[in-house]
This record gives C-alpha cells, structure tokens and sequence, in this order.
C-alpha cells in the first residue's frame, strides 16, 4: 500500500515545465536557480535534507520515467560511481564548470565578449538555441547567464537519464553536486 | 527456536542520504534526521526489501536483526 500522495509529490510537473520553456524562451533559465538556493538555504537553516528527500522534481522525475514507465535496467552502480572520491571529485568538476560559466557571462556583461545563443550539453557540444531568444531588455550578459544555467540543467538531466537507464532510477541521486553538498553542510553543521 | 527476522540495514558511511528509500518504505519505518544518513527503526520495519531495490546507492542490505 503506498501511502496518500501528498501536494509535494507533484513537483516533477514544474521540472519538466522548466525544461520545456526553455525550449521556447530561454530567460526562463534563471528560474532554476530556486533548485540551487531551497536546498542549500534548507540545509544550512534546518540541517536536514529534506529537498532531496521531498521535494526534489528532478528526482521525481526519474522515479516516474525510470519507475513507473520502467525505463530502467535496474542494476547496482558500479561501486567506484558511489564512491566519495567520485561524488566530492564530480561535485568539484561541476563547481568548476559553473564558475566557467559565469566567467563566460562576465566577459557578456563586461562587453569583451558577444552573446553566444547555443546551449552547451556535456561542457562540450554547442547546440543552436537562437530560436529560444528574442532579445532582453537588460544587459545581453543576462541572456549568457541563461543560456549558460540551462546547460548545466540540460546537461545533468542528460546525465540523470543515462545512469536511470543504466543502473536505478534516481541513480543521479548518488553523484547530484547538490546533493553532496547539502550532504556536506548537514555534516559539518552544528544543527 | 524461532527464525530470526531480517531488518533492513544501511551501510551509513555509504548513504547519501538522498531518501528514495522514505518514499517507499510500507511503514514508514525510515527517515533521515540530520541529513546525513538514513536510519531504519528495527521495531517498524518488517524486512519487506522494498528499500533494498530501490536505493540507488545500493547501500542496504537485509541482515538478521538485534533481538
């Protein structure tokens, strides 16, 4: 018997919406800063991680695909995927990777270099998104940040889904850069 | 004698903590308090293996329980 849905269980709709609006406007981009802030402001103020374990969309998600619809292998994860030197090594190459982003949008805002209208999937190929543009009415900087933030979102659900269909479902959940960092501060909080 | 119960039990140094196993556990007998790891209430749990597939760690395991 599982237990009545509860309204939070729905929270898979607004990431599926988040990456479909970017399809059509890519300023919608900046709304996925809330699944950076609500769990980091959720672990350092209550010392829990209830993001992950509630509320994440993005987890929900693959639980529904890699579940219900059972488009998953459902193997264990290889033993090095789970390990702390892959999850703090992959938590540190995305830091890296989004501090390159914003470098990027830096160099928009600053005027030393043009607007890009691509999305980077993987940190490596360029795919055209011009059509997701129709200009801002602030600097062309806000626009890079935007298409630089939906690819890291493109980019780690691209990731999701091929460990869902590898391994388990929400096998993401293991190496989420979000996830070993909330992971983290719970752990040297005092809280 | 009577047979021992199998409890789920999680490798905490393992877990990520991330709750997959809350969300499909039939009794409600896990959760994770501090975000650091999930802890299974031996009275609650009845060894159902539920958790046991679904954590994507794979960190839990059914093993004989403290009597």
């Amino acid at each position: 018997m599982r237990a009545k849905k509860k309204w939070y269980d729905y929270l898979w709709i607004l990431s599926l919406t988040y990456l479909i609006l970017g399809l059509f406007n890519i300023l919608f981009a900046w709304l996925g800063l809330l699944c950076f802030f609500i769990p980091l402001i959720i672990s350092a103020a209550k010392g829990n991680k209830a993001y992950c374990n509630k509320y994440c969309g993005r987890g929900q998600l693959f639980s529904l695909i890699g579940g219900r619809f059972g488009l998953s292998r459902r193997k264990d994860i290889p033993a090095w995927m789970r390990s702390k030197y892959f999850r703090y090594g992959f938590l540190l190459f995305f830091f890296a990777m989004f501090f390159v982003m914003l470098w990027n949008t830096y160099l928009v805002f600053s005027g030393a270099s043009e607007l890009k209208q691509a999305v980077t999937l993987l940190w490596t190929f360029r795919l055209p998104w011009h059509w997701a543009y129709n200009g801002t009415l602030f600097s062309p900087g806000i626009a890079q940040f935007a298409f630089g933030f939906y690819s890291v979102m493109l980019t780690s659900t691209v990731l999701g889904l091929a460990t869902m269909v590898l391994f388990k479902p929400r096998s993401w959940c293991v190496y989420c850069p979000m996830g070993t960092m909330t992971q983290l501060i719970c752990k040297y909080s005092k809280k | 004698m009577p047979r021992q119960q199998r409890k789920a039990k999680i490798s905490t140094d393992q877990c990520v903590a991330c709750g997959c196993c809350i969300k499909v556990c039939p009794r409600d007998a896990i959760t994770v308090p501090r975000g650091i790891f999930a802890e299974v209430d031996e009275n609650l749990c009845v060894g159902c293996g539920k958790c046991v597939k679904e954590c994507p760690a794979s960190v839990i395991r059914l093993e004989a329980g403290s009597l």
